[in-house]
This record gives structure tokens, C-alpha cells and sequence, in this order.
């Protein structure tokens, strides 16, 4: 049985690099991209619902705050790596809702052409580096790119994404082993939403404290509330300046929650209603920064108008996605190989 | 008191000469059993070798010193009191090669490069070679190395990974030196963890740099097949043309000697079939250097099939400033009118022998060596069979599903009216590889399966 996270870090100690006391213009900024995000995903399913999204289609409602406050402390070279629940990276790293929600209906206007769908998303412009269907393969992958920015010195750090099923594939740890003995600048983000599709933590894995599996390999990790976007700013911003002052990887354990099922088609039998709606009452990341706003005295009037925002935008997104042509036929066979140079 | 001989031993499974490096015995010495008496080089490594039993050294007959000593040739005579005596190699190399008492090493049967050039006067498809351009004679394993030496200098975004490349000299001393030109940086020795370091080769890949990822053998890099397929493979099209991934994994692929089944597979149909790779099996050393520098130079990712059994042979390879041969050529290695023989690696050589015993019984062979699997040069396959009706494929991997499969179905689909016989595949057996020497012979094709045949399609 899965138990709400905890607002702790590992250490027990509350956070205290000065995240905590954001600006009031920075939580707007994040309360905005929260909520884009979480309205985002429910025209999704709404559009899944419709027939007008295929396949699969994972979404991130419930897990806004690690997207968002990781992305706070993002410096621009920086990369992004994640697995098939992607959505939410995407939105917080900049790309448009236009090109996420085309893509997601299969239409030439989509960041892939329509090619790659729900789980193949890329944005070499954003930083983004996928948008991966196969669990776990992003953290090698991940580990690849922080071993480029070693190679070129270039001073970046890889934010490699994964959840609490991935943490069981093997090639986690071969990566692990590898980044510690190369010391390379990667963030390891475990989004623990307690459920590796419909198979719980406890049922799952022998050790449940997931922040604790790079012991072995001297790779320090932190447990952090991943409901809570400035604790998720400021774990992120301690664990980058770990990888990129040369100090190899970091492990960041997001205690979160998925709202919705696996993917769309998933009735999500194996909790109860009671366990969410606890989560959704107590823990919700969104209400939560709520209350924080209003310590900054952010009036009714002023969230109204990032309501009206984030609305407007969806609804674009959700028009141009349906109204966007279909890849031209000739698209088929577009992309497969590049050109040799010579 | 009897004498017996102590053998030249095989210290790989593919061994077939080595250096006697050093003497650590005279004549006149008694040795016990693990006393080391000689050290012994071949081109992949220096080994020990060991007494096994006791006795009084009588006689040195090979000096130190001395190369191209071939394995089982008698090196010294030792003494006893009746006690048998020979001596089994130290440990070799890599894990799976024991030492044996007697060397099993099969011999190859590739014909000598000499018979090669002979045979194709003319080949097709290569680069031009400008008149009076010095031929040098090169190995496989050299002519690989150099390749990527040249390309490395090349472009500082080059760099090579795998297991013991680095220190090591490479498994199979592909990498040999490489190290101490480009240093750790650009020559990184990983973990035994296929999965794990290719998937970082193409994270390396996808964000602009030009990995190569030395498998120590395919057989270990069926660990890493998701990475090639779903990561490297894929993504350029997953993502409408934004992530490239200019990489190329490469390895000796194939069956070795008496390694066994885990050990000896040809994976060149399973990589052969994906779209978004392009794969390659080069024969001789001038195709492993020229192709190998192109397909570091693509931007696309790479499977690149070197054989264990080639890595040694010595080819003529033309003396000329980077040495490049396209992508997606076959080459005709030999003309001939009566029939086709199509072959990829290490299978061109059985396949060139077969045609010279076809020639002394006057059928007129054309062996095409197909190069590039994919993208496959089926054109010129199709123009050869136009003109022989006739088609064998020869292949190192199972039957089933496989590159003679493919290449009877275009061929089929293509030149159907052309062909006066049914075509035959040569493969191996549809068995796992076995381990015993006559088992093993009888599963591999060899050149009285391509001779028979080849005779079969013409009715003789």
C-alpha cells in the first residue's frame, strides 16, 4: 500500500539554499507552467477519449512539479532525457503545446512530423533529447550524453528521467557504475509515482528507498518531495552543481504521484479510489503552491488571468492538433537515412 | 629413458603461427611441471608457456627469436624417464580459447590472396586506382586499425569504446596502439556491460559525437541489440529528422574454431533487416579499411561485421591517401558465365576456391562478393544472374530467414525468366554450433558444399 510522500529530504532537514524563498514572480512562473501542463494532459486524455490520439498515452497529471522545478534551475546546453511519460518535460522545457498536441494526433505539424507519437518526442533546440518507449533505455542513453559533455568540456549537465520501474532494468546500474567511474554530469531524476504500471513499489522492489541505489557505486542520492516544486528546485540545484563542478553523478528520488492510470487504457484497479483522492486532497502539487502564492499575496485576479492564459493555449493546441494535415504520403519513407556527406 | 618433443602451441583458437620470443631454458635444464620455459608472441598477444610434466631439457631446436613458427612445429626435446610430455599453452587472451596439447587450429581455407588478384583481373565497383600505385601487403586486423587511426586523426569527434581496447591492445589487437596516439580520452576501455555502454555510445551519438563501439565478439553484442535497433536505428525517423546518430559498432561476427555455440553466430540477416542501420562485411583488408573509414564518416548508424578468422590474413591493399570504398557496392571477385555465387566475409574466400575446383571441371563460376548487406547492391547480383541463369548464395548463418533467402526472393521477383534452375543457399546447418571438431565441419559451409551446389544449378 502505497503512503502519501514526505516532505523531507533525506537528510530530515527542511531545504535551505534560498529556492524556498522564491520570488514572487518565479512561483507565478511556476504555478503558470503547472498548470499548462495539468490542463495540457486533460485535453489529452479528452482528445484520446475523442479517437483522435492513438497508441499510447501516458500523462503526467499529479507530477507537475518535478517537470517545472527542475527546469527552474536548467542552464541553457543543459540536456533532458526521459522515457515514454514525456509530455510534461516537453512543456516545461519550451516546447510548444501546438507541436506537442499535433504530434500527439499524428499530424505533419507534430514536433516529429507525425512519425514518432506520445512517446518519440524531440527538441535538439529545447535541449530535449526524448521521448523513449523502451524502460529504462533512457538512462543509458542519459549517461551517453553527459559523456559528450565531458568529452567537449563544455560545462553541461544531462537530467536523465526515469521511474520507479525503470530502477529495476539492468543497464540502470551499468550506467551508474560507469558515470561514478567516469565522473560524468549527469542528474539521475527518479520520479517514484509508487507505480511501475500497475505493480506497486513494495511488490516490485527490494529496497523501496530508491535514492539509496547508487550506494554501491559511491553515487550520493536524496530522497525530496517531488509534490512540492521549490523543494524540487532546490534539490535539483544541489545536485547540478554536484555534477557539473566535476563531481560525477548525483541521484534524486521525486516522491510523487500519478493520478490517472498507467496510460489511457489503464482502469487503475490496483489502488483504491480513497488512495487517490487522499493524494489529490493533501499532497496535490498545484493547491499546494496555492498556499504559497497567497503568502505572497498573488490575488484571485491575477491567478484568474494564468487560468485564462493556459486555457487559451490548450484550446490552440487542441485545434491546431485536430486541424494540422496528416503527414504527406511521401513522408513514409523521409528520414530513414541521412545523406553521406560525400 | 625416451625423448619427446615439445609442439609449437596454439594460443587462441585461431592461431596458426607466433614468434618465439625468449628462451627462460637451455639445453641441459631440468624443468618441472609449471616452470616457464619460452615466451611466445602472435600477433595478438605474449604468452608463457609452461612445462606440464618433469624432465631434462636436451635439445633447443627453434632459436629465440625466431618468427613464423608455425603451431605444432617441434621447438624443443626434452628427456625422461618414460613420462609423457607435451605442452599445453598458458591461459590465451580471451576467456573462451584453452590451450591445447594439440593444436586443432583449422586450417583456412580462403584461397591466397595471389590466387585472389588472379582471379578478378578486373574488379568492379572500387575506386579508381591510379596507374603505378604501389600495392602493400596488409592484414585485416592492420588495414582495420588503420582505418580508424586515419579517421580518428580525421575528426576529434571520433573515438573509440569497448572492452579492453584501450590498455589491452584490444581482444584482438584491432585497437592496437591506438591508446598511445589519441590517449584515455579518445580510446575508452568500459566495463564488461554491453547493454550499458552502447546505449552511452549512442546518448554520445544522439548529441553529436562519432562513437565507435568495438564488440568484443557479436555474440556479446546481442546484449546490446535494443540500443542498436531502438535507440540508434530509430530515433532519426521517431523524431522527423532531428536526432542523428553517426555511430558504428563493430566486432568480429561469425564462428571463430571450436568456440561453440554461444560463441559462433552470424548475425548479419538480424541486423541486415532493419531499416534506419546499414551493415557491412567486408573480406579482404583493402574493403575492411575502406569501408570501415566510410562508414565512420556516415552519418547513419553502422553495423560493421569483421571476421575472427580473417583478422590475420595477409591482402595487397593500394597505396593511396585515404583509401575509401562506398557504401552499398558489391564487387564481382571473379567473372565466369555458367553461375552466380553470391558471398559475404570470410564465405568470398570458400566461395573462390569453390570456383577454381568448378573452373577444373569447366564450369565458369562469377563470385560476387556482396560487400554492404544493406543497403544490398541487388543490381549487380541481377545483371550476374542475367547473364549466368544460374544462382547460389553462400552464407556463414542459418538458412531461414536469411541473406540467401533475401536474395533468392529479388532475385525471384527480378530475374525470374532468367533463371534456368531452381537457386541453392549454402549455410549452416539449422543446429546450434557444435564443439566437436568433425560436428562443427559438417554445420559450417564449406567449399565442397558451395562446389556441390554449384554443380546442382547446372546439372552436373
Amino acid at each position: 500500500m502505497a503512503s502519501a510522500p514526505k516532505a523531507r529530504t533525506a537528510s530530515g532537514k527542511k531545504n535551505d539554499t534560498g529556492v524556498m524563498n522564491s520570488s514572487r514572480e518565479q512561483l507565478l512562473k511556476y504555478y503558470r507552467d503547472m498548470l499548462l501542463i495539468r490542463r495540457f494532459e486533460e485535453r489529452a486524455g479528452q482528445l484520446y477519449g475523442m479517437g483522435l490520439i492513438g497508441g499510447f498515452c501516458h500523462l503526467y497529471i499529479g507530477q507537475e512539479a518535478i517537470a517545472v522545478g527542475m527546469e527552474a534551475i536548467r542552464k541553457p546546453g543543459d540536456q533532458i532525457i526521459t522515457g515514454y511519460r514525456d509530455h510534461g518535460h516537453m512543456l516545461a522545457a519550451g516546447m510548444s503545446a501546438d507541436e506537442v498536441m499535433a504530434e500527439l494526433t499524428g499530424r505533419s505539424g507534430g514536433s516529429s512530423k507525425g512519425k514518432g507519437g506520445s512517446m518519440h518526442m524531440f527538441s535538439t533546440q529545447a535541449g530535449f533529447y526524448g521521448g523513449h518507449g523502451i524502460v529504462g533505455a533512457q538512462v543509458s542513453l542519459g549517461t551517453g550524453l553527459a559523456l559528450a559533455d565531458k568529452y567537449r568540456d563544455n560545462g553541461a549537465v544531462s537530467y536523465t528521467y526515469f521511474g520507479d520501474g525503470a530502477a529495476n532494468q539492468g543497464q540502470v546500474y551499468e550506467s551508474f557504475n560507469m558515470a561514478e567511474l567516469w565522473s560524468l554530469p549527469v542528474v539521475y531524476v527518479i520520479e517514484n509515482n509508487q507505480y511501475a504500471m500497475g505493480t506497486s513499489i513494495e511488490r516490485s522492489s527490494s529496497e523501496t528507498r530508491l535514492h539509496k541505489r547508487g550506494v554501491s557505486f559511491n553515487i550520493p542520492g536524496e530522497e525530496v518531495d517531488g509534490m512540492d516544486v521549490e523543494a524540487v528546485a532546490a534539490a535539483g540545484a544541489r545536485a547540478a552543481e554536484h555534477a557539473r563542478s566535476g563531481k560525477g553523478p548525483y541521484i534524486l528520488e521525486m516522491k510523487t504521484y500519478r493520478y490517472r492510470g498507467h496510460s489511457m487504457s489503464d482502469p487503475a484497479k490496483y489502488r483504491t479510489k480513497e488512495e487517490v483522492d487522499e493524494v489529490k486532497k493533501t499532497r496535490d502539487p498545484i493547491e499546494h503552491l496555492k498556499e504559497k502564492l497567497a503568502t505572497v499575496k498573488v490575488t484571485d485576479d491575477e491567478l484568474k488571468a494564468i487560468d485564462a492564459e493556459v486555457k487559451a493555449i490548450v484550446a490552440q493546441a487542441a485545434e491546431y492538433a485536430r486541424t494540422s494535415p496528416e503527414p504527406d504520403p511521401s513522408e513514409l519513407y523521409t528520414d530513414v537515412y541521412l545523406e553521406a556527406a560525400q | 629413458m625416451s625423448s619427446v618433443e615439445i609442439l609449437m602451441p596454439a594460443l587462441s583458437p585461431t592461431m596458426e603461427e607466433g614468434t618465439l620470443a625468449k628462451w627462460h631454458v637451455k639445453a641441459g635444464d631440468t624443468v618441472k611441471a609449471g616452470d616457464v620455459i619460452a615466451e611466445i608472441e602472435t600477433d595478438k598477444a605474449t604468452m608463457e608457456v609452461e612445462a606440464v610434466d618433469e624432465g631434462v631439457i636436451s635439445a633447443l631446436l627453434v632459436d629465440a627469436g625466431t618468427e613464423g613458427v608455425k603451431v605444432n612445429t617441434p621447438i624443443a626435446r626434452l628427456g625422461s624417464e618414460g613420462a609423457s610430455f607435451d605442452t599445453p599453452a598458458a591461459p590465451a587472451p580471451q576467456d573462451d580459447a584453452k590451450g591445447s596439447p594439440v593444436p586443432t587450429v583449422r586450417q583456412p581455407e580462403e584461397a591466397a590472396p595471389a590466387a585472389v588478384s588472379k582471379a578478378a583481373p578486373k574488379p568492379l565497383n572500387d575506386p579508381e586506382i591510379p596507374a603505378g600505385t604501389k600495392m602493400i601487403k596488409i592484414t585485416v586486423r592492420d588495414a582495420l586499425r588503420d582505418a580508424m587511426a586515419e579517421e580518428m586523426r580525421r575528426d576529434g569527434d571520433v573515438f573509440l569504446m569497448g572492452e579492453e581496447v584501450a590498455q589491452y591492445q584490444g581482444a584482438y589487437k584491432v585497437s592496437r596502439e591506438l591508446l598511445q596516439e589519441f590517449g584515455p580520452r579518445r580510446v575508452i576501455d568500459t566495463p564488461i556491460t554491453e547493454h550499458g555502454f552502447a546505449g552511452l555510445a549512442v546518448g554520445a551519438a544522439m548529441a553529436g559525437l562519432k562513437p565507435i563501439v568495438e564488440f568484443m565478439t557479436w555474440n556479446f553484442g546481442m546484449q546490446a541489440i535494443d540500443h542498436i535497433i531502438n535507440s540508434a536505428a530509430k530515433t532519426l525517423y521517431m523524431s522527423g529528422g532531428q536526432i542523428r546518430s553517426s555511430i558504428v559498432f563493430r566486432g568480429p561476427n561469425g564462428a571463430a574454431a571450436r568456440v561453440g555455440a554461444q560463441h559462433s553466430q552470424d548475425y548479419s540477416a538480424w541486423y541486415a533487416q532493419i531499416p534506419g542501420l546499414k551493415v557491412i562485411a567486408p573480406y579482404d583488408a583493402a574493403d575492411a579499411k575502406g569501408l570501415l573509414k566510410a562508414a565512420i564518416r556516415d552519418p547513419n548508424p553502422v553495423v560493421f561485421l569483421e571476421h575472427e578468422m580473417m583478422y590475420g590474413v595477409e591482402f595487397e591493399l593500394p597505396e593511396v591517401d585515404d583509401w575509401i570504398v562506398p557504401i552499398g557496392k558489391a564487387k564481382v571477385r571473379r567473372e565466369g558465365s555458367h553461375v552466380t555465387i553470391t558471398a559475404h566475409s570470410r564465405m568470398v574466400g570458400l566461395a573462390l576456391k569453390a570456383a577454381e575446383e568448378l573452373a577444373a571441371e569447366g564450369i565458369e563460376a562469377e563470385v560476387i562478393d556482396l560487400r554492404t548487406l544493406r543497403p544490398l547492391d541487388h543490381e549487380t547480383i541481377l545483371q550476374s544472374v542475367r547473364k549466368t541463369n544460374r544462382l547460389v548464395s553462400a552464407e556463414e548463418g542459418w538458412g531461414p530467414m536469411g541473406v540467401g533467402a533475401e536474395i533468392v526472393a529479388r532475385v525471384v521477383e527480378h530475374a525470374f525468366d532468367h533463371l534456368d534452375a531452381p537457386p541453392l543457399r549454402v549455410c549452416q546447418e539449422d543446429v546450434p554450433l557444435p564443439y566437436a571438431a568433425n560436428l562443427e565441419a559438417l554445420s559450417l559451409p564449406s567449399v565442397d558444399k558451395i562446389v556441390k551446389a554449384a554443380k546442382a544449378v547446372c546439372y552436373r
